[in-house]
């Protein structure tokens, strides 16, 4: 084999691959500060996710933009072209995660000057176990490692199980007192959306394993 | 009489035959090519689908060019070739001693980098092959047809009788697809028939290779990756004289097997 060839082009994918890196590392910021704020009512660590948001989609707008101009000008194909085709993919994700943690934010908000029913403790590791998957997803896109989708699957169980049970113990306590109902409503949507970050968690990991190998994985609809 | 016997010997030789896999056209058999003391083509494998475009590509000196000339015999020209293998054309050896290559040649038509139309009339650049050939043949028609398939008629029907020359590279080079159309053939061979043309001319004659293949085979050596991407069905890689990978176009350029397919086509090595 002779010297590397389109130099220039292989730079502009190693830099594509660390804004999508970087991009991931805001959003799993996000769902961190999101959830501390939740748990301590602290409107300045909402106020820290809104930014982070911000960054988030210019991100998407940024790597959106390169990608586009990698296919016009460089006409990937093979690995590139699933690579670059895994980016625009997984920004897509990337930008759900940072909304979502925006809403976590938003229930914060109303619930500024209330205090929780109880010492949290389920909320907690159901966010912490969803932004290990966001991490491992985004270790896996950086490394290439599509077998990294088996913790996350086994995560994902994980947080399954606990959305059900948090649920669960949610209704007990409304069904056991009215009161109970506007802040057990807001408890059921944030575990709502964490269950959704981990969803888009699977979904990265789902297009690393066919960035690597090609293979789609089809899921019963 | 020993000629008469010779003869219906040859007759007998050159009737037999292979038979070829449900739509394959033409195939190579642990074929090798070697110009003088240095081995061109190595062990060459490869089934050419019927209807279907097939692109070699590979780098300069890969050997790509070697073997689409081996399918028409074109190599038989240089002093210090020899092969070995077989290249097999509807089941028949064109490699066969007994084999008339002209009889090849007008089966297996060949269109060149560079445009080379006679310095004849345009219609007379169409007809020249099929007065060479003695095929009886209306003149008018053929050229009509051959310009009609090559996309060129609209553009030259009225000034027929000019000369050739004087149409654009572009032109010219459909002219030669007309050419090669006239006498009839099966299986049409193109080495890089766009690097001397522009992108307008080029898209032309890529427009041109998806309808030619409704009644033709087509081989096509590329340099042109993206080219091989939009017009052929099927991928040949080629390097260092050896097929590397050998597939259906989309499988190449999505998800190659091999890793030297790989870097060559997303050039991680010049």
């Amino acid at each position: 084999m002779g010297p590397e060839a389109r130099k220039a082009y292989h730079e502009e994918l190693k830099e594509l691959k660390r804004m999508v890196e970087e991009m991931g590392d805001l959003a799993s910021n996000a769902i961190s500060l999101a959830t501390e704020g939740f748990v301590e009512l602290d409107e300045g660590k909402v106020r820290e996710v809104d930014d982070i948001d911000s960054k988030i989609y210019a991100y998407d707008r940024a790597i959106e933009r390169k990608s586009l101009n990698l296919i016009a000008l460089q006409a990937p194909v093979a690995k590139d072209l699933r690579f670059i085709g895994t980016c625009l993919k997984i920004i897509t994700d990337l930008d759900r995660v940072g909304r979502y943690s925006m809403d976590i934010g938003k229930v914060t908000e109303r619930m500024l000057g209330k205090t929780h029913m109880k010492k949290l403790v389920s909320i907690p590791h159901m966010a912490q176990l969803t932004i290990e998957m966001v991490d491992t997803a985004i270790d896996a896109f950086v490394e290439g490692d599509e077998t990294k989708i088996e913790p996350i699957y086994e995560n994902e169980e994980k947080v399954d199980a606990l959305y059900d049970e948090i649920f669960r113990e949610v209704l007990t306590y409304m069904l056991e007192d009215s009161r109970n109902i506007t802040i057990g409503t807001q408890y059921i949507l944030v575990i709502r959306y964490l269950e959704r970050i981990a969803d888009h968690a699977c979904n990265i990991v789902e297009r690393v394993v066919y960035m690597e190998t090609g293979e789609m994985i089809e899921h019963d609809i | 009489m020993i000629n008469k016997v010779l003869e219906l010997l040859k007759e007998e030789k050159a009737c037999q035959r292979i038979s070829m896999p449900s739509g394959i056209k033409a195939k190579a058999s642990d074929f090798n090519l070697w110009y003088g003391k240095v081995k061109a083509l190595k062990d060459i494998n490869i089934d050419i689908k019927e209807n279907k475009v097939t692109a070699i590509i590979g780098p300069s000196g890969c050997g790509k060019s070697t073997l689409l000339r081996c399918f028409n015999r074109m190599n038989d020209t240089i002093i210090s070739v020899r092969t070995e293998g077989n290249i097999w054309l509807d089941g028949y050896d064109i490699y066969d001693d007994v084999t008339d290559c002209v009889d090849i040649r007008r089966k297996v038509g060949m269109v060149f980098q560079k445009p080379n139309p006679f310095p004849f009339s345009i219609a007379n650049n169409i007809y020249y092959g099929c007065q060479v050939n003695g095929m009886d043949v209306e003149k008018d028609e053929v050229v009509e047809r051959c310009l009609k398939q090559a996309a060129l008629w609209e553009e030259v029907k009225d000034r027929l009788s000019e000369n050739a020359l004087s149409l654009s590279g572009g032109q010219q080079q459909r002219l030669c697809i007309a050419r090669a159309l006239a006498i009839e053939p099966e299986v049409i061979l193109m080495d890089e028939p766009c690097s001397a043309l522009d992108p307008i001319a080029t898209a032309k004659i890529e427009d041109l290779i998806h309808e030619l293949k409704k009644d033709y085979t087509v081989v096509i050596v590329t340099h042109n990756m993206q080219q091989a991407a939009r017009v052929s069905d099927y991928t040949a890689y080629m390097y260092l004289g050896e097929l590397i990978e050998f597939g259906k176009t989309k499988q190449i350029f999505e998800k190659p097997r091999e890793e030297s397919t790989e870097k060559y086509i997303t050039g991680r090595f010049g």
